[in-house]
C-alpha cells in the first residue's frame, strides 16, 4: 500500500518544499546581506564582513530604538499577559450573559484592519499627550496583543478539568487560593506561549507605532522602516537578521513549551 | 466511637429551566451512617450531593449539618469532604503534595502536615507511594489518593459521588469493602451516591431511593429488599414478578384481582378498591412438577418452563404460564431436574408477596 503511493507521497513533498521556499526565500535574503562587504545592498552580496552589526550596536538611531522596542515589549509582556490571562479565566468560567459579547469585544483588536485601529488610536492618544511616549505605545500595543493571550490562555483552559477547582473549594481554598495554587500552575505552559507571543507583537508591530513615532521615540520597525526610505545601509539587513532571530526563537520556544503540555498530563 | 455529625436535609428542590432535578427531598442522616443515594440517573442524587457541597445552589429549601445552618455558606467554608467519580487529583502535585493541600489551606505547620500525610496514606495503604505523581498511578490508587485527601483534615462528613464508577468490577469490589473498613474506623458520616444497586447493598447503613427527583423510599437494604415501599423501589433494588391490579374480596381473605387472576397477598385493611401491584421476588418462586398439590395459603400457576440460565450458586428458571405471562424463579442449587419444555407449577406462599401502590414506574426500570 504504502510503496504504492510514493510517487505521490513524493510530489507532494516536493510541492510543500517548493511552498516553504517561496515564503521564506524573500525574507531570508536579509541573512548573506547582513555579512555583505559593501556599503550597499547589492545581492548577492560581495565580500564578508560583522561591520554592520558592529553599526548597529554602535550607532546611537539603531541601539536606542532597539533598547526602545525592548523596553516597550516587556511592559506589553508584562499587562498583556496579566490582563489577557484575567480575561479568559472569567470568559471560560464565568456564568454572565454577555460573555460571548466581551469576548467578541476583547478578540476585535485581531480582526479590525491594522491602519483603522492605527487611525483610531492616533487621534485619541493626541488628545492624551500619549504619542510620542513610551507609555503611549505600551497601551496601544497591548491592545493588540491581549486578544493574542486571551486565544492562546482560552485554548489552555478548554482542556482545564473543572472539577479540579470543586475539588480544591471542596479541600478548603478560596477562589484566590485554587486560582494561584491550582489553575495557573497547570494552565502555565498556554500563559506562557501567550507571553512570548505578546512580546513578539508589540516588538515587530510596525502600523500603529508609524503613527506614535518622533524623532526621539522610535521603535526598532519604525527605525528600519525610515533608514530603508532614507539611506540604503546594510545595517538594515542586520537589524532584520537580528529581529528575525528573535521572533523564530520566540515561536519556537513557544510551540516546544506547548509540545511540553500535551506530553505532561496524558 | 462517633466522630460524624448529622445531617439534616429538607424540602429541597433545584429547576434547571422548565426540568425539576429535586422536588421537595427531605432526609435525616445519622451522624457517623452510611447512607447510599441510590437511583438511576438524572433522578437527584448527584444534585442533593451537590447541594450539600455547595457546588450548586438550591431554589428552595435547607441543609443543616450538626447546628449548622449551610445554605449560603460558600463550599471552601464547609468542613465537608468530597470525593468525586474521575478522582480529580491535582496532575501538578505528587501524591503526598495532594494530601497535604487541604491541610496547607489550613496553614498547619509542616512537621504536622507531614504526620497528618504520612498516617493517612497508611490507613489507604499508600505509604510506599506518596513520591509519585497521580499519572504513575493506577485508577484504584488514584482514587484511594482522592480519599486520603478528602479525610486528611478531619470533615465531620464526606460525600462520596460514584467514587467507583470509572474502576473495573474486580478492583471496585476491593475498594468497596475498603471504603467500608475506613468508614468504620474513623466513624465519619458518608454520604455514597450510586446507580448501583448491589454496590448499595453491600456498602450502605441505610439506602435513600431516589426517583425524578423525589425520595421513594429510605430503609436499611435487607427491608428495602424484603419490603419495598414501591414498585420502582422493588425494580430497582434487584429482580421481581410484578402483577399489577386491584384489591378485591373483603376479611381476611383479602385478593388481589389481576386480569383475570385472583391472587391472596398480604393487605393492609382499607385498602379495598386500589390500584396496587404484587411484587415476589425470582427466589420466594416455587417449582414442582405439573400436577403437585399446593398448599390453601399459596398462588399458583401453571406454565411452561422456557429457559434455564445458569447464575454461578443458582439457577434462574424462565417460566411462560398459560395465560402468557413471564414468570422468574430462582433455585438455589444448580438445578438439573427441570429442562426447557417441562410442565411445570409456579407457585409462592402468599405472605412472601410485597403489596405496593399501583401504576407502572414513570422512569428507570431496574435490570
Amino acid at each position: 500500500m504504502a510503496k504504492s503511493l510514493r510517487p505521490a507521497r513524493l510530489a507532494l513533498h516536493v510541492y510543500g518544499v517548493l511552498v516553504g521556499l517561496f515564503l521564506l526565500l524573500p525574507t531570508l535574503v536579509v541573512v548573506p546581506l547582513s555579512f555583505t562587504g559593501r556599503r550597499s545592498l547589492a545581492f548577492p552580496p560581495i565580500g564578508f564582513s560583522t561591520q554592520w552589526y558592529r553599526n548597529f550596536f554602535t550607532d546611537p538611531d539603531w541601539f536606542n530604538s532597539a533598547v526602545f522596542s525592548l523596553k516597550i515589549a516587556l511592559l506589553v509582556t508584562v499587562f498583556a499577559t496579566t490582563l489577557g490571562t484575567l480575561a479568559a479565566v472569567a470568559l471560560t468560567l464565568g456564568r454572565a450573559r454577555w460573555k460571548a459579547a466581551a469576548r467578541g469585544l476583547l478578540i476585535a483588536p485581531m480582526i479590525v484592519p491594522g491602519v483603522i485601529t492605527a487611525i483610531g488610536i492616533f487621534y485619541v492618544f493626541l488628545r492624551l499627550g500619549l504619542t510620542q511616549n513610551l507609555w503611549g505605545f505600551v497601551f496601544a500595543h497591548s491592545v493588540l496583543a491581549i486578544p493574542i493571550v486571551v486565544v492562546t490562555v482560552s485554548a489552555s483552559l478548554s482542556s482545564f478539568d473543572r472539577q479540579l477547582l470543586r475539588a480544591s473549594a471542596s479541600l478548603g481554598a478560596g477562589p484566590l487560593a485554587s486560582l494561584i495554587q491550582v489553575m495557573l500552575p497547570i494552565i502555565a505552559p498556554g500563559v506562557l506561549s501567550g507571553a512570548l507571543f505578546a512580546f513578539l507583537t508589540s516588538f515587530d508591530e510596525a502600523i500603529v507605532s508609524l503613527f506614535l513615532a518622533g524623532p526621539f521615540s522610535r521603535t526598532l520597525p519604525i527605525q528600519i522602516y525610515q533608514s530603508v526610505t532614507a539611506e540604503i545601509d546594510p545595517t538594515i539587513a542586520a537589524a532584520s537578521t537580528m529581529l528575525l532571530g528573535i521572533t523564530t526563537l520566540c515561536v519556537v520556544a513557544a510551540a516546544l513549551v506547548l509540545a511540553r503540555r500535551d506530553r505532561r498530563y496524558s | 466511637m462517633t466522630h460524624g455529625i448529622d445531617l439534616e436535609i429538607t424540602g429541597l428542590t433545584k429547576r434547571y429551566g422548565n426540568a425539576t432535578a429535586l422536588d421537595g427531598v427531605d432526609l435525616h442522616i445519622a451522624a457517623g451512617e452510611f447512607m447510599t443515594l441510590l437511583g438511576p440517573s438524572g433522578s437527584g442524587k448527584t444534585t442533593t450531593l451537590n447541594i450539600v457541597a455547595g457546588f450548586v445552589e438550591p431554589d428552595a429549601g435547607t441543609v443543616r449539618l450538626g447546628d449548622e445552618l449551610l445554605i449560603g455558606v460558600p463550599t471552601y467554608r464547609r468542613e465537608i469532604g468530597v470525593v468525586f467519580q474521575h478522582y480529580a487529583l491535582f496532575p501538578h502535585m505528587r501524591v503526598a503534595a495532594n494530601v497535604g493541600f487541604p491541610l496547607r489551606q489550613r496553614h498547619l505547620p509542616k512537621a504536622e502536615i507531614a504526620r497528618k500525610v504520612g498516617e493517612i496514606l497508611e490507613i489507604v495503604g499508600l505509604s510506599d507511594l506518596a513520591n509519585r505523581y497521580p499519572r504513575e498511578l493506577s485508577g484504584g490508587q488514584q482514587q484511594r489518593v482522592a480519599l486520603a485527601r478528602a479525610l486528611v483534615f478531619g470533615p465531620k462528613l464526606l460525600l462520596l459521588d460514584e467514587p467507583l464508577g470509572a474502576l473495573d468490577k474486580r478492583l471496585r469490589e476491593g475498594l468497596q469493602l475498603e471504603i467500608k473498613r475506613i468508614h468504620r474506623e474513623l466513624g465519619v458520616t458518608f454520604v455514597f451516591v450510586t446507580h448501583d444497586q448491589d454496590e448499595a447493598l453491600v456498602m450502605s447503613d441505610r439506602i435513600a431511593v431516589f426517583n425524578d427527583g423525589r425520595i421513594e423510599q429510605v430503609a436499611a437494604a435487607h427491608e428495602l429488599y424484603q419490603k419495598p415501599s414501591s414498585l420502582f423501589a422493588a425494580q430497582f433494588l434487584g429482580d421481581s414478578n410484578v402483577f399489577e391490579g386491584a384489591v378485591g374480596g373483603s376479611g381476611i381473605d383479602v385478593t388481589i384481582l389481576a386480569d383475570g387472576l385472583t391472587l391472596k397477598a398480604p393487605v393492609a385493611a382499607g385498602a379495598h378498591g386500589g390500584r396496587v401491584a404484587l411484587v415476589i421476588r425470582p427466589e420466594k418462586m416455587r417449582i414442582d412438577p405439573h400436577g403437585h398439590a399446593v398448599g390453601s395459603d399459596s398462588n399458583a400457576l401453571v406454565g411452561t418452563i422456557t429457559d434455564v440460565v445458569y447464575m454461578g450458586s443458582r439457577s434462574r428458571l424462565l417460566v411462560a404460564t398459560d395465560d402468557g405471562r413471564s414468570i422468574m424463579a430462582d433455585r438455589m442449587v444448580p438445578s438439573t431436574e427441570f429442562a426447557i419444555d417441562d410442565k411445570v407449577v409456579v407457585s409462592w406462599s402468599a405472605e412472601d408477596a410485597t403489596v405496593v401502590d399501583g401504576g407502572m414506574p414513570t422512569t428507570g426500570l431496574g435490570k
